[in-house]
């Protein structure tokens, strides 16, 4: 037996580990893990919980192409502390920045509360569906958000702020627990001035509070109780930000004025950990929300089991 | 498809000829369990003497070698506040894999599906994936494999050479050119008619031997009709919520991710660990919020993205009828049982 035993056979290696880190494109192995670096280049404090950060991009290149639209998430992730999904808060005009409002909820949001400005994270994104603004042109626009639902909310006002002329009456619905808890209370002024219609309710409040209580479901009722359905219907979109509680009750209030459930968009929340439509954590059922969301319109939520 | 014939005997130069220069894993005896039965385990194998080729199921599936339940997806050097990330797909060699069973082959094949498709494909999956070698052999059906149900039970892709016994010789099908290059460096002869009598005798004695089945009719239907069935509570009511399911399913690829920092502080790491749906905190939110916090809503949420939403999204189930969850599972929880109640036939 002195046949040769060694056949000429070679099993490819396929270095894919060879290829130059670079920005991302689609089906390319890099962008999965491509971090864009950046900076926090401001801290704002919004109340006791919450706290704005803005953070751009370092590099310039990145900085121009780097845009995204309201609705959209990013991974924001610390070295060694951990990577979340936040909503971004701020105007899609802003290439190359991104506003988030973030509470400290975590490890990795307790961690930013206690770092100065000037450090550097690390942005992945911007991932998952926006809210179709451009469908809404033309058309009155109902902007409803509670608590923490206010982050995502508003990018979608700036985008209205800076679009004003194409949308027709714009009242924005903001409910709170306290007065102590309200966002972006800096703003409401500016949105009063850009002629839209705000009104804020809260659940408990001293002595001082002069405005409305309740839940955010009685001042809807309110304002749309003089509307006339078959025009809520015809021309009325809405967006509904908040906690999972309150789809429900708010949406099932819109609809018996007359909104159709197509128009209605909510924001879901979920811990993603890719963002990418891998890691299974954001599932609602076999939908990903990373990828078919995080903003669904509420018919859609409706034929999801277990999204709300 | 190329087919050859070989001896048996011929196997181990075959064998030889890949361990002379490759990493081959392989099916090992690795312990016997409390009825005095072996029970098997991929390892390296250097030893053709060590292989266990006419092994049942192993306990856990292949997936550490391409889907570690830990790896290190980056890591970061900081200075100061700056840092520098590096990201690295962990591969530095083709591996071969020498007797996979069909359920096993199938399994990479719907891994490919989710985890090289779509719009990112996953690089560290994919880079391993492409450096494989893999040897499939036919198997004896155990009385908890099901494979034949999900349409697993034969392999058409997704391997370089597939070994089906008959008799004292084995026909081989070829899929790659290094297989027909591999089986060049042996005695293996274009296989005439009376060989092919032969294997399809042989899989045909093959699917004759399946006891477990589960009826997959229309069966993404019957699952969007028995969203609120009581079954799932009943099974959720033994379900301990351990995880073990996930960890012996050779296509769980749900993963966390998490970030550590070495004690010096210098060097970051940012890892994925390979999760199970059906942990009490798979869906829980910043802030405490659980998305499904019982366990029945867990279990149902599995049995929905294998056998439902993997099904609306790649024509195919993610299960391969294994039998590996159902053998492992404390409670006794097993796929054709859960599924038979569902469809309203018996079980729970």
């Amino acid at each position: 037996m002195t046949r040769e035993r060694t056949p000429d056979m070679e099993i490819p290696f396929v270095d894919v580990a060879g290829s130059p880190f670079r920005p991302p494109r689609r089906n390319d192995f890099a962008a999965f893990e491509y971090t864009y670096k950046a900076e926090v280049t401001r801290v704002h404090t919004l109340t006791a919980m919450e706290t704005l950060y803005e953070i751009q991009l370092l590099d310039p290149e990145e900085r121009r192409r780097f845009s995204f639209s309201p609705g959209q998430f990013v991974m924001l992730e610390v070295p060694g502390i951990g990577e979340a999904p936040f909503s971004i808060s701020s105007s899609p005009l802003r290439r190359g920045a991104v506003e988030l409002c973030i509470r400290k909820a975590g490890s990795l949001t307790t961690y930013l509360t206690k770092v100065p400005r000037g450090i550097r994270v690390g942005i992945r994104g911007p991932f998952g569906t926006a809210f179709p603004m451009e469908r809404m042109h033309g058309e009155n626009v109902l902007l409803i958000a509670g608590g923490l639902g206010l982050a995502p909310l508003r990018s979608a006002i700036c985008y209205v702020q800076e679009n004003r002329s194409r949308f027709q009456a714009v009242d924005i619905v903001y409910g709170a627990k306290e007065p102590s808890q309200l966002l972006f209370s800096y703003m409401y002024e500016a949105w009063r001035q850009d002629d839209i219609d705000l009104s804020i309710i809260v659940e408990k409040a001293g002595p001082l509070w002069k405005g409305p209580r309740g839940l955010i479901t009685k001042r809807l009722k309110e304002i749309l109780a003089d509307r006339d359905h078959a025009e809520c219907a015809r021309n009325m979109y809405a967006i509904v930000c908040g906690p999972p509680v309150m789809f429900q009750y708010v949406c099932d209030q819109l609809n018996v004025y007359g909104i159709p459930m197509q128009k209605m968009f909510v924001s879901l929340e979920r811990r993603m950990h890719c963002g990418m439509g891998k890691c299974c954590r954001c599932n609602v059922g076999s939908t990903y929300t990373c990828l078919k969301g995080p903003v669904f319109d509420y018919w859609t939520v409706l034929n999801l089991p277990e999204a709300i | 498809m190329l087919f050859r014939v070989f001896d048996q005997g011929e196997l181990p130069i075959l064998f030889s000829a890949l361990t002379a220069r490759h990493e081959v894993i392989g099916p090992v005896e690795a312990g016997v369990d409390r009825h005095g039965k072996p029970f098997y385990a991929f390892e390296p194998a250097t030893d053709f003497r060590a292989l266990r080729l006419a092994y049942t199921t192993t306990k856990l599936p292949a997936k550490r070698y391409f889907l570690p339940c830990r790896e290190d997806l980056a890591t970061f050097r900081t200075s100061g506040s700056d840092w520098s990330k590096t990201v690295e797909y962990n591969v530095d060699r083709p591996r071969v894999f020498f007797g996979l069973h069909a359920c096993d082959i199938n399994a990479l094949n719907k891994l490919d599906k989710v985890l090289t498709g779509g719009d990112y494909p996953m690089p560290w999956y994919a880079a391993k994936r492409r450096n494989m070698f893999i040897v499939g052999v036919d198997c004896e059906p155990q009385p908890s494999c099901f494979c034949r149900s999900m349409g697993a039970d034969t392999a058409l892709s997704g391997f370089d050479l597939f070994l089906t016994g008959i008799g004292d010789r084995y026909f081989a099908e070829i899929l790659s050119n290094n297989a027909y290059n591999l089986l060049r460096g042996i005695r293996a002869v274009e296989p005439g008619e009376e060989e092919h009598v032969l294997y399809r005798r042989a899989v045909a004695e093959k699917t004759r031997k399946y006891t477990a089945r589960v009826d997959t009719t229309d069966l993404t239907k019957i699952l969007d009709m028995e969203f609120e069935s009581p079954v799932w509570k009943s099974w959720g009511e033994k379900c301990l919520s351990c995880g073990s399911c996930a960890a012996v399913c050779p296509t769980c690829y749900c993963y966390g991710v998490e970030e550590t920092v070495d004690i010096d502080l210098s060097v970051a790491r940012k890892t994925k660990t390979l999760y199970s749906c059906n942990l009490v905190d798979f869906a829980q939110v910043a802030g405490g919020h659980n998305f499904r916090p019982e366990s029945h809503s867990r279990l149902k949420y599995r049995y929905y993205h294998k056998h439902r939403g993997f099904v609306e999204a790649y024509e195919e189930s993610l299960c391969t009828g294994c039998g590996r969850c159902g053998e492992t599972c404390l409670a006794g929880i097993n796929v054709p049982d859960v599924i038979a109640s569902v469809r309203g036939e018996g079980g729970a």
